[in-house]
């Protein structure tokens, strides 16, 4: 037990320690310019294919399974819209989405910085004069940051779509019922709390998987274990901070 | 001119550098030799800060580098190159890329100035037609000329390299052992080589420390080192039966 809460504060206090380095001032800005567009071309629009196919099933399974589940009389069944608007805007896009880019995202950055120390690539920035801690991950926090909230916007989108279509192609719901459904007591602020649980959870993503990568020691082996770990500690933090997060904005 | 005094080094209860000291001359190739595993690469990121000495002192141009603020030693660093064992080029940029990345960084060049060094520095480690090939299209030679460019391209005061020759073929370690001496006496540089190879000290050893059992065990040059008598620095260069017969027979 002390063990585990030795190494909670080392890396927690490494992880700030880092965080400092990170957002210190670069060393030349149109080279941190450059790294940030490759990063939200990278980490950012690479990642669109697999959200919007992912988006538009999901959107999909909560139309039908919303029709399935609501066989009261008393419940309308442009419910069905308004279930599968609700779910996907509340918690799909943001928390589920998030936690799927945590895999994809989270395990590209922890390798790739990671390779970069267990090659030597890192001590050669060191030795150049150049903060490596800014340059490798304040590019990635900045893209990814910035780039997730758009990404989560096109996820409930592609959500709601997708419900629609494929719940009128199913025949559970009419396209006007549908319609009604996701007009129905439609609060912009949810779309607000989405928003700015995409924005957290980006930052925790490329941060905490970037500390990973950074301190990775060794060979190939670590790398993958750095790799696995970063995407535990980011799923973990995802939803700790989904429930600290719902729990002050709603 | 770079200057260790008394560079003391454990990891955990090891001691892995004994009480280091040794001048380094600007304009000459200085290499230190010794086993695997006696602490030539600690020492060597000792230097240039990559890992921190327990004690000592590491003095460029008589200022101590282990005393200086993080701004000081990153300023520093901007006059230091550095080949590294595996080359550490950047997978993701062209060998051009490169070449450019420390000029990008710290000068305030055009990107046609930047491109005119760039290229000055590949033809001068013998490298045409690569520049717009990735470190994965490229040989191993070729990586450790391509870092060579590098390193020279913001014109350093000092350069270090660690194993230069490893896992090249005799001939193309003899280019680069040949190409690392014409460019320290060309820009004169102080050159700090870690090597294992008596062929990379026979053909450029202005300056030769052997490191036995964590310390400074010899100090000399190329000419001086086949006649010793030094017994443990005997074993180390006559180590294979033919050298041995050979060193016999001219005896």
């Amino acid at each position: 037990m002390e063990a585990i809460v030795k190494s909670f504060f080392f890396h927690t206090g490494r992880y700030f320690l880092m965080m400092r380095q990170v957002f210190s001032k670069p060393e030349k800005f149109g080279v941190y310019k450059k790294e940030f567009f490759h990063e939200v071309d990278n980490l950012g629009l690479n990642s669109l294919p697999i959200i919007a196919i992912i988006s538009f099933f999901m959107g999909a399974v909560i139309t039908i399974q919303a029709a399935y589940g609501f066989t009261s009389p008393w419940v309308p069944i442009y419910a069905v819209g308004f279930t599968a608007r609700q779910s996907m805007i509340l918690e799909f896009s943001p928390t589920m989405v998030s936690l799927i880019l945590a895999g994809k995202v989270g395990s590209n950055i922890a390798s790739e910085i990671g390779t970069m120390r267990v090659t030597e690539q890192i001590d050669a920035l060191e030795i150049m004069g150049v903060n490596s801690r800014a340059f490798l991950i304040l590019p990635k926090i900045a893209a990814f940051t910035l780039i997730n909230p758009f990404l989560i916007l096109i996820s409930m989108f592609l959500g709601v779509i997708g419900g629609w279509i494929m719940g009128v192609i199913t025949h559970v719901v009419t396209s006007y019922q549908y319609q009604t459904g996701i007009q129905y007591q439609f609060d912009p602020g949810n779309v607000t709390y989405a928003l700015i649980k995409a924005t957290v959870f980006a930052f925790i993503i490329a941060s905490v998987s970037a500390y990973h990568g950074y301190y990775t020691d060794g060979g190939s082996l670590e790398v993958g274990r750095s790799s696995t770990k970063a995407v535990v500690y980011c799923s973990i933090l995802i939803l700790v901070f989904n429930f600290l997060l719902t729990q002050l904005l709603l | 001119m770079l200057e260790l005094k008394n560079i003391n080094k454990h990891f955990g209860d090891r001691h892995v550098t004994k009480d280091f000291s040794c001048k380094f001359d600007q304009g000459k190739t200085n290499l230190i030799i010794g086993e695997s595993g006696s602490g030539k690469t600690v020492l060597l990121k000792c230097m240039v800060g990559l890992t921190q000495v327990d004690s000592g002192e590491v003095l460029y141009d008589g200022k101590d580098f282990i005393k200086m603020s993080i701004r000081e030693k990153q300023h520093l660093r901007t006059e230091i190159g550095m080949l590294f064992q595996g080359g550490a080029l950047f997978d993701s940029k062209t060998v051009e890329e490169n070449v450019i990345f420390p000029l990008a960084m710290f000068t305030d060049m055009t990107q046609e100035q930047m491109l005119e060094r760039a290229n000055f520095c590949l033809e001068r480690v013998n490298l045409k037609d690569v520049n717009h090939l990735y470190p994965s299209e490229i040989s191993g030679g070729m990586k450790k000329r391509v870092a060579i460019a590098r390193a020279i391209s913001t014109s350093p005061k000092y350069l270090f390299c660690d194993e230069p020759n490893s896992g090249l073929d005799p001939k193309t370690s003899i280019l680069i052992d040949k190409l690392i001496k014409e460019i320290t006496l060309e820009f004169n540089i102080t050159t700090i080589v870690i090597t294992h190879d008596m062929n990379s000290v026979m053909e450029i050893g202005d300056k030769v420390v052997y490191i036995c059992n964590q310390q400074k065990w010899w100090e000399g040059d190329n000419k001086t080192i086949l006649h010793t008598d030094n017994k443990e620095l005997n074993d180390f260069i006559y180590v294979s039966k033919f050298l041995r017969e050979l060193k016999e027979k001219q005896a």
